[in-house]
């Protein structure tokens, strides 16, 4: 999708806005993984990653967020073809699966506040639990929308305004499967490599 | 009415000349540490500041030539030079005040690059008497000074000896300030768990004030100290006096000094607990110990080995 | 944390205010507040107020609701200013002034946070909602449901900062709040979290706008308007909005780590538990600097406009005006550390950013050459925003060589923190910034209210503020040389910087009697506004398309959509009109504006419910603030009637009402 193709549209406003906001959501997530480098260090005596992570867990996760892209991206051919029945059937797929990683994260950081390994530990646990947790917190918040969109699709059909809300929605969708990767790679995998 | 407008500007200039006069005759009869320098750093960052003021003038006098008479010129009531509404550009013009501000520049830009590692705080200072250490502890809401070497420490007050190269090591024991002694040489931050470096020279004898120069709470006002610069014969003297005090500065007496006071008078203590200072610092260090934090010279850095001894 | 699970949180009524100064501030504000109330009561005007005004989404009367809030701070932020001053001119040796130092502190607090965020932005965002939709030949900005949620977030923001004056208190940590002061060990009240949330809610607003905007310059210009013919104001507008996306993200994380170290016990910024306070301060200030070219850009696109329009010239070097904004807006990035030279980053680290900083004097003074070449060979009308402009260009330029000496880190050393530098940020700030939005108001002032503002008394006010300001600064310079630090409560006799304070006080309140001017100036012209009338919609003989339409400009702004070739395109018009070319026949087509919308208003109060809760931790008002946020969202969004229809008859008749008889056309 160039840019001109969606300056010329109809629904051009709408769609280089949200490119926009997308944009201030990478700033943001940029701002929280400086943090991060910056206090990946600071563990005041307690754990690093290295004692921490379970990759296995985190591979899981990531495989489940790759899948929910792709089915994502699955029902918004659907939803361009005008297939109402497999664009739902695609999305809640996808919502399935968002919710499968949220629980797979949920369950990951409750087993590390039961180890005493909280927010209030050290500067990196505090790094570690914001920019995961923000990425979580964008998930569900992309997962209510999704809800939302569903019984929009469901009610109303697949007409203009609902399309290009879509489109967002995916876009939105892609974003923090981007964002997952670069916390997978620098947070996990990074972790990971024995100090 | 002309002559209503005559008087009505000369008592606007006479006003402006003898305020102005009032103002000159103030500020010649009074100390102006940041001007008025009493050390060889505070000396050299004085004469930066005006090398970089009187290079500024090559642009600011243009400015407010070509401001006030242009104004003046093309005024539409009494409008004199030429008209001409579609001059919009020029090439040649527009690249003068590209390269002229550009070059200026760059002549500032070496010089600051240059005077940013001559001047550098943590650069020892070149002098034939060799250096001495004072620790600087900012607290609640006073300054502490402990002399390693003579095992003395004081509060709210620091004896340094003219012409000898000290070198500030300073650390907070409370939330971040700026140590700064005006008529000296330029300021560093406090932090707690880190350690800065300062290192000054007084040239001359004298009271010098100092303050902390970022805010820290209630007490903050109050966190002014004396630096009195004497002969070297005079600080062994005074030395020698406060290494009588009763007072030992143990760790339970830095417990007791430590709670929040302000407008704290001027102490002295012998005895400094051993590694007090470094002791404050790791009180808050945050790295784990098997990781390798970056090193360098700055911020950020542990002690050095030699100190921790 | 456990005050969450109460009803009321922290709150109880040992919060409100106890001693005579700050209960004075509180009746102020309650008294202000009902004030307004009963007298919208007895002129019977709050239904007018909703209809017109509250729930409008035409960018106009946003612009305008934004400008009164801005002055509004700005006489609450004076006020803060003028005790400060006298607190400094009577508390010196034995004598310890009126205020205590934690009061004191949080004053200095609240006038920089009130200032910058709520008076700055304020009138930036008013005066960018005012003209540039117009400049650009639009009707409307790209979201404008959009823009009236930021208005209200904004607003939220201001009542938060006020409310900190009747409930609880503000932060004393200074307008930035550098941790570990700010961090709850040092700081247990509420006022740190009055600021985060102030802020939070407001930066929000800020970021939505900053989107809106840019949206609206990419996609909403006139058909004819390529980038290179846009208003030299609107370029300045989009370099500073790109400046906000990409600077607001980093603040709003900012404020938000800090909250979860005072409340949720995380090490972001402690002293010890593995913080570290350094990140706060880079952080803080990759959001800072940015923040005051995203205030001084738009006011240098203001006297761009101003200097051409009243030199009767087109606007010298344009195209290096345009790379100058752009120089501007990629460097602003890359010098935050010149606010923190004394940090000790080293010698290489110092050096780097010492020379960058210096390098942004360049495209900076690009511009003042090219504006002193627009009046070159003009016919300049000694009007009052050309007195600003003169006004600002001598203090601007004396600010920007102290900004120079700042920026080489040995001399920084000497001067940080201390009154030189506080005359230096108040030097641009006051001269760029406010002084670019006082021409600005006066400049375009007809255009939305249909007359002129009173010449005399806008001179007076001039001239006020410039011997104020000059009175009030020039000895905080000489006091920085003399050691003087900054936020000082209290100062020693021996000192001998009595007599400064006393003349900066002095300064202080001439500049006040300069405000008071301004606002009497206001008052006559709107008595007199029958004699000040503007008929012809074009009082200065512009030059760009907002003076095409007439005054006061009519709520579609445009009854044709207009078509520009040239870059001062109303100018080109007029005289293509003196040749007499031909008229083209005027065609008609009907339009869609936005209705009315409450939502933002509810938004606002949803978001402000969110803040207050956080700020007391009472859990249940911020779950029921985020349900409301989204449910009136969710409605909006679903909400099919948005759009009110004007046919092209309807709208014929409009322009010929609004052409002959301007008061009837606005309605």
């Amino acid at each position: 999708m160039s840019m001109t193709a969606i300056v010329r549209t109809d629904d051009s406003k709408p769609l280089l806005g949200f490119w926009i906001y997308i944009m201030t959501d990478c700033v943001l997530f940029a701002s929280l993984f400086a943090t991060y480098a910056v206090l990946y260090q600071n563990t005041n005596g307690g754990p690093d990653g290295y004692q921490l992570f379970n990759l296995k867990s985190v591979l899981a996760e990531t495989l489940v967020l790759l899948t929910s892209s792709f089915t994502c991206g699955l029902a918004m051919l659907a939803a361009h073809r005008g297939d109402r029945r497999q664009t739902i059937l695609w999305f809640v797929i996808t919502f399935l699966l968002g919710v499968t990683f949220l629980t797979l994260e949920a369950t990951e950081f409750r087993h590390f506040v039961q180890m005493g390994d909280s927010w209030r530990r050290s500067g990196f646990l505090s790094a570690f639990f914001t920019l995961v947790g923000t990425h979580g917190l964008h998930i569900t918040v992309g997962l209510s929308w999704m809800l939302i969109m569903l019984f929009e699709v469901i009610h109303k059909g697949l007409g203009r305004i609902t399309i290009r809300r879509l489109t967002m929605l995916s876009m939105f969708w892609h974003f923090l499967d981007i964002i997952w990767i670069f916390i997978f790679t620098i947070v996990y995998l990074r972790g990971a490599i024995a100090p | 009415m002309s002559k209503n407008k005559k008087i009505k500007s000369g008592v606007i200039v006479a006003c402006i000349i003898i305020f102005v006069s009032v103002a000159v005759w103030y500020l010649i009869h009074t100390n102006i540490p940041v001007l008025e320098p009493k050390g060889t750093i505070g000396l050299k960052e004085r004469n930066l500041l005006l090398f970089a003021l009187a290079l500024s003038a090559v642009v600011v006098i243009p400015v407010f030539f070509m401001l006030f008479s242009f104004v003046w010129r093309y005024r539409e009531s009494k409008p004199k030079g030429k008209y001409s509404p579609e001059f919009d550009h020029s090439r040649p013009i527009e690249a003068l005040w590209w390269l002229i501000p550009s070059i200026l520049i760059a002549i500032l830009s070496v010089v600051t690059w240059n005077s940013s590692h001559t001047l550098d705080p943590y650069q020892p200072i070149a002098s034939k008497t060799p250096q001495m250490t004072i620790q600087v502890v900012a607290m609640d809401w006073k300054w502490l000074f402990i002399y390693p070497k003579q095992q003395i420490a004081s509060v709210n007050y620091v004896f340094m000896p003219i012409n000898t190269p000290v070198d500030f090591e300073i650390t907070s024991d409370s939330v971040m300030n700026s140590f700064w002694i005006p008529q000296l040489g330029g300021q560093i931050y406090a932090m707690p768990g880190m350690f800065s470096q300062l290192h000054l020279m007084a040239t001359s004898q004298g009271n010098f004030s100092g303050s902390s120069a970022n805010i820290s709470g209630r007490g903050f006002a109050g966190m002014t100290f004396v630096a009195h610069a004497a002969s070297e014969q005079s600080f062994l003297n005074w030395v020698k006096n406060v290494v009588k005090t009763p007072d030992h500065l143990t760790l339970s007496a830095y417990a007791r000094l430590n709670r929040p006071s302000e407008n704290n008078p001027v102490a002295y203590y012998s005895k400094p607990a051993n590694n007090l200072f470094v002791g404050i610092i790791s009180r808050y260090m945050s790295l784990n110990s098997t990781a390798s934090g970056n090193n360098s010279h700055s911020y950020n850095s542990a002690p050095t080995t030699e100190m921790m001894q | 944390m456990i005050e969450f699970a109460n009803l009321l949180g922290k709150l109880s009524f040992n919060q409100l205010p106890q001693d005579p100064v700050t209960a004075g501030g509180a009746a102020t504000v309650v008294g202000g507040v009902l004030a307004v109330a009963v007298a919208l009561t007895y002129f019977r005007r709050w239904k007018w107020l909703w209809k017109e005004w509250l729930t409008s989404l035409d960018p106009k009367r946003i612009g305008v609701m934004y400008i009164v809030v801005a002055v509004v701070m700005l006489v609450r932020a004076g006020v803060d200013a003028l005790m400060m001053r006298a607190q400094q001119a009577t508390s010196v040796g034995s004598s310890h002034g009126f205020l205590s130092s934690n009061h004191f502190q949080q004053i200095f607090s609240a006038h920089g946070t009130i200032m910058i965020f709520f008076v700055a932005m304020g009138l930036m965002f008013g005066l960018i909602n005012l003209v540039m939709p117009m400049q650009i030949g639009s009707r409307d900005v790209a979201f404008p449901f959009l823009n009236s949620i930021a208005f209200w977030l904004f607003f939220s923001g201001v009542v938060l900062v006020n409310l900190s004056l009747v409930i609880g208190s503000f932060s004393a940590a200074g307008w930035l709040a550098y941790p570990p002061l700010s961090e709850l060990r040092y700081s247990p009240g509420v006022g740190v979290d009055y600021w985060i949330w102030s802020l939070e809610v407001a930066g929000i607003g800020s970021l939505l706008s900053g989107i809106n905007f840019l949206t609206t310059i990419i996609t909403m210009r006139c058909k004819g308007m390529s980038l290179m013919k846009m208003p030299m104001f609107v370029w300045s507008v989009m370099g500073a909005m790109t400046l906000v996306v990409f600077a607001f993200p980093i603040l709003t994380v900012t404020l938000t780590l800090l909250y979860l170290d005072r409340t949720f016990g995380m090490h972001f910024f402690t002293a010890g538990g593995g913080g570290n306070m350094m990140m706060y301060v880079n952080l803080i200030w990759a959001w800072g600097h940015p923040e005051v070219y995203i205030l001084i850009l738009p006011a240098f696109g203001v006297f761009s406009e101003v200097v051409a329009t009243l030199s009767r010239k087109r606007l010298f070097g344009y195209t290096s005006m345009v790379w100058a904004i752009w120089a501007i807006v990629l460097l602003s990035f890359t010098v935050w550390l010149h606010h923190f030279f004394t940090m000790g980053a080293g010698a290489d680290v110092n050096g780097f950013f010492g020379i960058t900083t210096m390098i942004i004097a360049v495209p900076t003074g690009v511009k003042i050459f090219n504006w002193l070449f627009t009046m070159y060979r003009g016919r300049i009308l000694l009007a009052t925003p050309m007195w600003w402009f003169i006004g600002f260009i001598v203090l601007f330029t004396i600010g920007g060589v102290a900004g120079v000496l700042l920026a080489i880190p040995p001399v920084d050393f000497q001067l940080h923190n201390s009154l030189f530098l506080v005359a230096h940020f108040h030097t641009m700030i006051v001269s760029g910034v406010l002084f670019g939005y006082f021409a600005a108001v006066t400049y375009w002032y007809p255009k939305f209210t249909g007359f002129r503002l009173n010449e005399r008394l806008g001179g007076y006010a001039f001239w006020c503020w410039l011997i104020g300001f000059i009175l009030a600064f020039v000895p905080l310079y000489i006091l920085g040389l003399m050691g003087a630090t900054r936020r000082l409560d209290h100062y020693s006799a021996s000192t001998g910087w009595w007599p400064l304070f006393i003349v900066a006080g002095i300064g202080a309140g001439i500049i006040a009697i300069g405000l008071a001017t301004q606002i009497l100036q206001v008052i006559v012209s709107i008595v007199q506004r029958k004699a000040n009338q503007d008929n012809t919609g074009d009082p200065w003989n512009g030059r760009t398309l907002e003076w095409s339409t007439p005054s006061p400009a009519p709520f579609y702004n445009f009854a044709i959509t207009p078509e520009v070739d040239s870059r001062d395109p109303f100018w080109a018009m007029k005289q293509a009109r003196k040749k007499n070319e031909k008229h083209e026949p005027l065609v008609y087509q009907a339009i869609n504006l936005p209705k009315n919308s409450a939502i933002g208003i509810y938004i606002g109060i949803f978001s402000f419910l969110i803040g207050f809760g956080a700020v007391w931790h009472i859990l249940w008002l911020c779950i029921v603030g985020l349900i409301g946020a989204v449910s009136s969202l969710l409605v909006r969004s679903y909400t099919k009637d948005t759009e009110r229809h004007i046919s092209a008859t309807e709208l014929k008749e409009l322009d010929h009402k609004a052409r002959t008889n301007p008061k009837e056309g606005y309605a």
